[in-house]
């Protein structure tokens, strides 16, 4: 299944904040989306999946979703959005009780998740014994068990530590090799970027417009911390967005 | 910079501990000491009454009091007044607390609900609810149901304001995480909405037991054979001191009761928190 952004432009109160926005999420991609504060990124996910209306232009959805998948849009959102009454193992049956999956099916589901993403050993485990990079886990699981067709990556790992960051790019790029997903993930992270996106879409600020596509082509796994040509990439990213930056930054909030 | 050699020979700057200067400002549980505080001014009016520096009008001596309780204890006179009490207490508040929470979170989801109502408990929530008392007899009669309406009527509108506002303070990420799982309305409410309030909601539960019990006093002192605040309300048109002290101790060691129950309850339901 693969997803279309078709012309889409949105304003608040008046203020423009995206300006036909038109673009191709391919299944198997990771498509980032990097952009000073303030262009409308994590807006723009929030209209492919669903929680908010752009004022014009539409998302399309092309094709159908696999059959086992409960959510095919499925969030990771930057403050884990986990409940904090419910264990590690609740959390993630949460999103399958509205499902009807209960039992049995639930709890191979759990532990199949809970494999994956190396938590078997926390599954009684509350929230608030977890560190950040944990928490981000337990939210990657919970994602997985509802078999999306597309991730939405919501500036996952902007609230973690650098060290831990490092650990869960890892992580997540050896989960896309065993199986390959498709997302799209914003962030303003240009290193982030360059490690996990197979395209990475550069927002100019407000009001957010594409400025450029870039395209990198050597595979996932191959791509290392301090990597020459990753660095390259990373400072043309940077080069197109540092005026920009400058000037998001000097802007007054209308809020 | 300054190599080795010129350290040496420099005259020594003065040495000085840097003083510490954080702290505070975080009260730390001490146990036992809300107990001796007690256990100390008992001892004093004790030790006053016998000395004879505080008169026998002034206050009764404490091993009085507690030789009434006994005397109270032991005729069953006790447990004619206590158990009226308790029954207009768990019967009134529980009638006003459930209203109270139904009608919170009905205001807290409802944007309707909320326009119409909250005005409306706002303006019933400064009203002494004794003074109505009068017209609660007319409704509901003498007997017990004017007091269950009284004090239903009490904890009512406390609990409806805790629970609106523990509802408005549900982290909206949280619910936003729900609708993107694509969890139904009533999943929401009740995994995701109604946990979240339960801090809030427990703790306006505390303020509105205080304020039953309050009330259970007022109506029994108005209308009422039988019941701890018509025996402290006898007690006090004789002056007998001894039997209002007793009065006295049973409202407190209910107070603390209740709110060692709440706590209980929240220890329980809340082991998430922080």
């Amino acid at each position: 299944m693969d997803i279309r952004l078709d012309r889409i432009s949105h304003s608040y109160d008046g203020i423009e904040v995206l300006n036909d926005i038109t673009l191709d999420v391919p299944q198997g991609h990771i498509v980032c989306i990097v952009g000073p504060s303030g262009c409308g990124k994590s807006t723009l996910l929030r209209f492919i999946g669903g929680l908010e209306k752009p004022t014009s232009g539409r998302v399309v959805q092309v094709g159908d979703p696999p059959k086992d998948s409960l959510n095919p849009l499925t969030y990771i959102f930057q403050d884990f959005a986990l409940l904090p009454w419910r264990s590690v193992e609740g959390n993630i049956s949460l999103v399958l009780e509205d499902h009807g999956i209960r039992g049995n099916d639930a709890r191979s589901i759990i532990d199949d998740v809970l494999t994956r993403t190396k938590l078997t050993d926390f599954a009684k485990a509350l929230p608030k014994q977890l560190s950040g990079g944990m928490k981000q886990r337990v939210a990657i699981a919970r994602a997985l068990a509802v078999r999306p067709a597309v991730m939405l990556m919501d500036e996952p790992l902007s609230a973690l530590d650098s060290q831990t960051r490092e650990l869960l790019m890892d992580d997540l790029v050896s989960l896309w090799t065993r199986a390959p997903f498709t997302a799209v993930y914003v962030t303003h992270n240009l290193a982030e970027a360059v490690r996990l996106g197979h395209s990475i879409v550069v927002l100019s600020r407000r009001p957010g417009k594409i400025r450029e596509i870039v395209h990198l082509e050597t595979p996932l796994p191959d791509r290392q911390y301090g990597d020459a040509e990753l660095e390259q990439k990373q400072k043309h990213l940077w080069s197109l967005m540092r005026e920009e930056a400058r000037a998001a930054d000097t802007e007054l909030l209308h809020v | 910079m300054s190599d080795p050699a010129t350290k040496e020979t420099a005259p020594k700057s003065p040495e000085q501990t840097i003083h510490y200067r954080g702290g505070g400002f975080a009260p730390q549980p001490r146990r036992w000491v809300g107990l001796v505080v007690f256990i100390v001014l008992i001892l004093i009016a004790e030790w006053g009454t016998r000395s004879g520096w505080i008169s026998s009008l002034t206050l009764p001596r404490p091993s009085d009091v507690l030789k009434t309780f006994q005397e109270l204890h032991q005729s069953g006179q006790l447990y004619n007044h206590l158990t009226p009490s308790l029954t207009r207490l768990a019967v009134g508040s529980f009638l006003g607390a459930t209203a109270g929470i139904g009608v919170g979170i009905l205001i807290g989801l409802f944007s309707y609900i909320r326009a119409g109502l909250v005005p409306l408990v706002a303006a019933i929530f400064p009203i002494p609810k004794i003074a109505l008392l009068p017209l609660f007899v007319i409704w509901f009669g003498i007997d017990e149901g004017s007091k269950y309406a009284l004090i239903a009527f009490g904890t009512f509108t406390p609990t409806v304001v805790a629970t609106y506002g523990a509802v408005d303070n549900v982290d909206r990420s949280l619910i936003r995480m729900g609708q993107s799982f694509g969890l139904s309305w009533l999943s929401i409410v009740r995994k995701i909405i109604l946990p979240g309030a339960m801090p809030g909601i427990l703790s306006g539960l505390r303020i509105s037991l205080a304020i039953a019990i309050i009330l259970l006093v007022a109506a029994e002192m108005l209308g009422a054979e039988y019941g701890i605040g018509a025996y402290v309300l006898q007690a006090g048109s004789l002056y007998d001191l001894e039997r209002l002290f007793v009065g006295v101790l049973m409202l407190s060691v209910l107070g603390i009761v209740v709110s060692t129950l709440i706590g209980l309850i929240e220890r329980r339901l809340l082991v998430w928190r922080n």
